[in-house]
């Protein structure tokens, strides 16, 4: 696939090699039609209630947005292990790990200082 | 490339890299340009989390459910992830280097992207209209943050696409013209996977919760 999107315009002149794939007609159409349904699923679930337990319905939305996301990176973004020596996939791994820590560090604390230190609409309850 | 031990023979050490090898102008951009989209993502990732946290203080004010038409919203997904394939069917003409059609596709990614902003636009004023602002709770705060900086970004990369436009009527598909169009290619599609987040966490969660 890579070859053939090479052969067409003027990347063969480069002193090194990329390594980056330009995708294909099929690759967009993959990727688009992989989207089209991960989306369209969630949006049908939400508005429609299909499933009773909200928690198991955030559970599907969310694992269907995270697999969107890979299905982007892979086909739109044409993510690999090869473009820039790895530099790419490197840097996107780096960030993925500040993300994850930031978010679910952020919303572990302020959600224990929710619950922990305020407690105005108790204190009714209090003896 | 050289190592910067002195040596035995009574050569002088070399501090640098003496062989310069061959780079062609413009090589390391796109590295560079995801790069930036990687801090950009740490943006985003800083006001998801903001969100998340203060996304549920209503402050007695109006929430998710008394807000958001998931029609529209679903409507303005279609549009940004229409011109994300649009998008793509421009690169592909890039690379078979006809002017014309990638400047057909542009057009069209632009007018999906304008419609996007449109509809964003109209869901911002409908709810200011409604007193609902960002002044009038943290989850309206925090909501317009970081749904308007995603609008912003899709503003800006507007105008970098009918800037492109201009350039590649003007100079055509040259080689510093393919590099701006993978850049931009890059900038749109990282925005279509930030609205994943945004529709996903801020809108059908919102509703849910």
């Amino acid at each position: 696939m890579s070859a053939d999107a090479h052969a067409g315009h003027g990347h063969d002149d480069h002193a090194h090699d990329d390594g980056r794939d330009h995708g294909s007609f099929k690759s967009y159409m993959t990727g688009f039609i992989l989207s089209v349904i991960l989306t369209a699923v969630p949006f049908w679930l939400v508005m429609t209630g299909a499933i009773e337990n909200k928690n198991w319905a955030i559970a599907v939305i969310v694992v269907m947005a995270m697999v969107q996301i890979v299905v982007h990176m892979i086909y739109f973004l044409h993510m690999n292990t090869t473009s820039d020596a790895g530099w790419t996939m490197m840097a996107l791994i780096f960030t993925v790990i500040v993300v994850v820590i930031a978010l679910s560090g952020s919303l572990w604390v302020m959600y224990h200082l929710n619950v922990n230190m305020m407690p105005v609409h108790d204190m009714r309850n209090m003896p | 490339m050289s190592v910067s031990t002195p040596t035995m023979n009574g050569e002088a050490p070399v501090f640098y890299v003496a062989d310069e090898h061959d780079h062609p102008p413009g090589q390391s951009t796109l590295f560079g340009f995801w790069l930036y989209l990687m801090s950009d993502c740490l943006i985003f990732a800083m006001l998801f989390a903001t969100f998340g946290v203060l996304g549920t203080s209503y402050a007695a004010g109006p929430g998710p459910k008394d807000l958001f038409d998931l029609k529209l919203v679903a409507l303005n997904t279609t549009m940004l992830l229409l011109s994300s394939i649009t998008y793509g069917f421009a690169m592909l003409e890039m690379m078979k280097g006809k002017v014309g059609s990638t400047q057909m596709w542009l057009a069209i990614t632009g007018l999906f992207g304008a419609a996007f902003l449109s509809i964003e636009l109209y869901e911002f004023h409908h709810m200011i209209h409604e007193g609902a602002g960002p002044w009038r709770s943290a989850f309206l705060s925090s909501f317009f943050t970081l749904v308007g900086t995603h609008g912003l970004h899709v503003t800006f990369g507007t105008i970098w696409l009918v800037t492109l436009m201009v350039q590649v009527a003007k100079f055509g598909l040259i080689e510093a013209n393919q590099r701006r169009l993978m850049c931009l290619s890059m900038f749109w599609h990282f925005l279509d996977v930030v609205w994943i987040g945004v529709f996903t966490f801020v809108y059908l969660m919102g509703v849910l919760r």
